[in-house]
């Protein structure tokens, strides 16, 4: 992140971060040199088609990476604490849900099938906090009512809850500490649209009603742009571009953001057809030598298949990884062309 | 089979007494097997009041002769042994070592299955591979020899044929345990249970535990049922305990006796007995069978 962003408090930073598995094919890049701030009730969006390592960054700062992924960083801090040099346990003990809360992808299945929801979230306080179980209850019933569920639902099983109840109650459950910052990991996948919006608005209240920042991490262009300040565009591994929310939709720079814009249907301009970006994702294997983007992008240069481009500051806290990012001006137009897009195939 | 099916029969086996009892009436066979069960803990329970002579007390008839090898009749209802012993006498009280033996070595061993399945499940890696290993080593221990040496060692004890039966019979149970533990802990809930911060014993004895005590229910049927047969087994070929009465031990006395093919009653009662109550066992867990594994209920 350059230092023209000006976040007064940050309460995450992220310097750097990468994460690798090993595999049986070799060594895969997850992630790669992703670098960002979240600031103070600040919503930070991740944005990325399936497998571009949204969900590996989001398991490395929770300590949730299976065995044979290694990751590193520069810098990895929750309010000036180092996450990198805390042990696993002081990590689990006072970082873990406390402070950082996940609601994790596929929510609909993060309940156990067989304990009551409330129960759950009492369980989950208490073993935390020494409060009683009584205690625990009211605040359980507190929380279900901010994410608008009737506390008597505490009750229930997991099964008799429909997905966005299910929804709603992990997220009720993330809240339940009143933690710094909560990720959300594509909170309305598998969700119909109308409880889609549903989550969506109660999130939009509940950011009014906490302190907590938010990073949310979606595949939905549409999410994000409803729901963050800032947003991230995330291709193989690496943050193409990272702007403000209305910076990010009012000029947008890299090449693949310009192609994701074209790909989703916009109110405005209904009728127009839908320009997809060919190809598909790639995996990062081996070292990183070139743009992951190169293979598919109409504009690339010989430059981009040799070296990796290094995030280009726009100003106003844009940051654009791309060696043609002072060109966006001229590469707009084009990109709204379908026939640049088809020219590749 | 939907999930939320699933889930239903999954927090019913967590359920108390009523719903346990609500599996087992579910079925007409294991509503019987149970019944069979009451009935035969209640003898075990009452024996020595039910029992109207002592085990190995000489009988004598009314004219004063040793009532050796009589046929069931209405003074002795089971009939006598070689040595005029009575042998409903013999059954009622062997049913209560049969039963401990069984219920004690039956949940021993299902206490070690589940820990060290769910422990290798769970943790995977070294600690499944040593412990997956360890178990392997034991499906290669034959049972005789391996009880032949420990009574040879420690003489014939109750205690070391509950051992004995324990040892080699954890060894299925954990493997069964493990395979479920190593499916439920990829599951989301998992995830994000350890997202909340739970440490890995809370994962497993909270969150994973009571989703395989359906299974776990099952397996401790299976393993009391076994247990049963092989200290039948055990005490048939002497290896029982020489100072209590058990069912395979009256077997192998008709066996000492050389009687087997006059004394047809001698045999029928302990091995009926012996059926009757592992059939009935089976068929409870036939009951807990279809909660853990639904496909098996009638539609």
């Amino acid at each position: 992140m350059s230092d023209t962003i000006n976040i007064a408090e940050p309460v995450l930073e992220v310097k750097d971060l990468g994460v690798r598995y090993e595999t049986s094919q070799g060594m895969v890049h997850a992630v790669s040199g992703v670098t960002f701030d979240v600031g103070k009730n600040e919503v930070f969006g991740i944005a990325g088609e399936s497998g571009c390592g949204k969900s590996t960054l989001i398991r490395a700062l929770l300590r949730l990476l299976p065995d044979n992924a290694d990751s590193t960083a520069d810098r990895m801090r929750y309010l000036g604490m180092d996450l990198f040099a805390m042990s696993d346990a002081d990590f689990r003990e006072k970082i873990l849900w406390q402070e950082i809360s996940l609601v994790p992808q596929s929510a609909m299945n993060s309940l156990n099938p067989v304990y009551r929801v409330g129960d759950q979230v009492i369980e989950a306080i208490r073993a935390h906090r020494s409060i009683s179980k009584v205690e625990a209850a009211e605040r359980v019933a507190e929380l279900f009512d901010v994410v608008g569920l009737q506390s008597d639902l505490m009750q229930s099983f997991p099964h008799e809850f429909s997905g966005g109840m299910r929804q709603r109650a992990m997220i009720a459950m993330s809240l339940a500490l009143d933690p710094g910052l909560i990720v959300m990991d594509e909170p309305t996948t598998g969700l119909d649209v109308l409880v889609q919006e549903r989550i969506l608005r109660r999130i939009r209240e509940i950011r009014a009603e906490i302190s907590s920042s938010i990073i949310l991490i979606t595949h939905d262009i549409a999410v994000i742009a409803e729901l963050s300040d800032r947003i991230a565009i995330m291709y193989g591994g690496q943050f193409m571009e990272q702007a403000s929310a209305i910076e990010l939709f009012d000029n947008p720079s890299h090449p693949y953001t310009l192609g994701l814009k074209n790909a989703f249907p916009s109110i405005q301009n209904l009728g127009n057809e839908l320009i997809s970006i060919p190809g598909s994702p790639p995996t990062i294997s081996g070292p990183i030598s070139c743009c992951p983007f190169e293979p598919r992008c109409p504009f690339h240069i010989e430059q981009c298949a040799i070296s990796l481009p290094q995030p280009l500051d726009c100003g106003n806290g844009h940051e654009v990884r791309c060696f043609r990012g002072d060109e966006a001006e001229q590469l707009r137009p084009l990109a709204a062309d379908k026939n640049t897009w088809r020219s590749l195939n | 089979m939907s999930v939320s099916a699933m889930s239903r029969w999954l927090h019913s086996a967590r359920l108390g007494v009523g719903e346990h009892y609500r599996i087992i009436q579910a079925n007409t066979l294991s509503r019987i097997g149970f019944r069979v069960i009451v009935v035969f803990l209640l003898v075990s329970l009452f024996a020595p009041w039910i029992a109207p002579h002592e085990p190995w007390e000489m009988l004598y008839d009314s004219e004063g002769k040793l009532a050796s090898l009589r046929p069931p009749s209405l003074e002795f209802p089971l009939g006598t042994t070689h040595l005029g012993y009575d042998l409903f006498s013999q059954l009622v009280l062997a049913a209560r070592t049969t039963l401990v033996i069984g219920a004690v070595s039956g949940t021993i061993s299902i206490v070690i299955g589940a820990n060290i399945g769910l422990i290798a499940g769970y943790y995977g890696g070294k600690v499944d591979e040593i412990l997956m290993r360890l178990t392997d080593i034991l499906y290669g221990m034959p049972f005789l020899p391996f009880i032949i040496v420990l009574i040879a060692l420690f003489g014939r004890k109750i205690e070391f044929v509950i051992l004995a039966i324990v040892l080699i019979i954890w060894r299925t149970s954990a493997r069964v345990i493990r395979a479920q533990t190593i499916s439920i802990k990829q599951r989301q809930f998992i995830v994000a249970a350890r997202a909340r911060g739970a440490s890995d014993l809370r994962i497993i004895y909270r969150h994973i535990l009571p989703n395989v005590l359906p299974l776990l229910l099952l397996y401790a049927a299976f393993n009391i049922a076994w247990s049963i047969i092989t200290e039948a087994s055990a005490s048939f070929l002497g290896f029982g305990d020489g100072e209590t009465i058990s069912w395979g031990g009256m077997l192998y006395e008709l066996w000492l006796s050389g009687k087997t093919r006059v004394a047809w009653w001698w045999f029928a009662a302990p091995s009926v007995c012996i059926v009757l109550l592992v059939t009935s066992l089976v068929f409870v867990s036939r009951a807990y069978e279809e909660v853990a594994n639904p496909r098996l209920r009638k539609r």
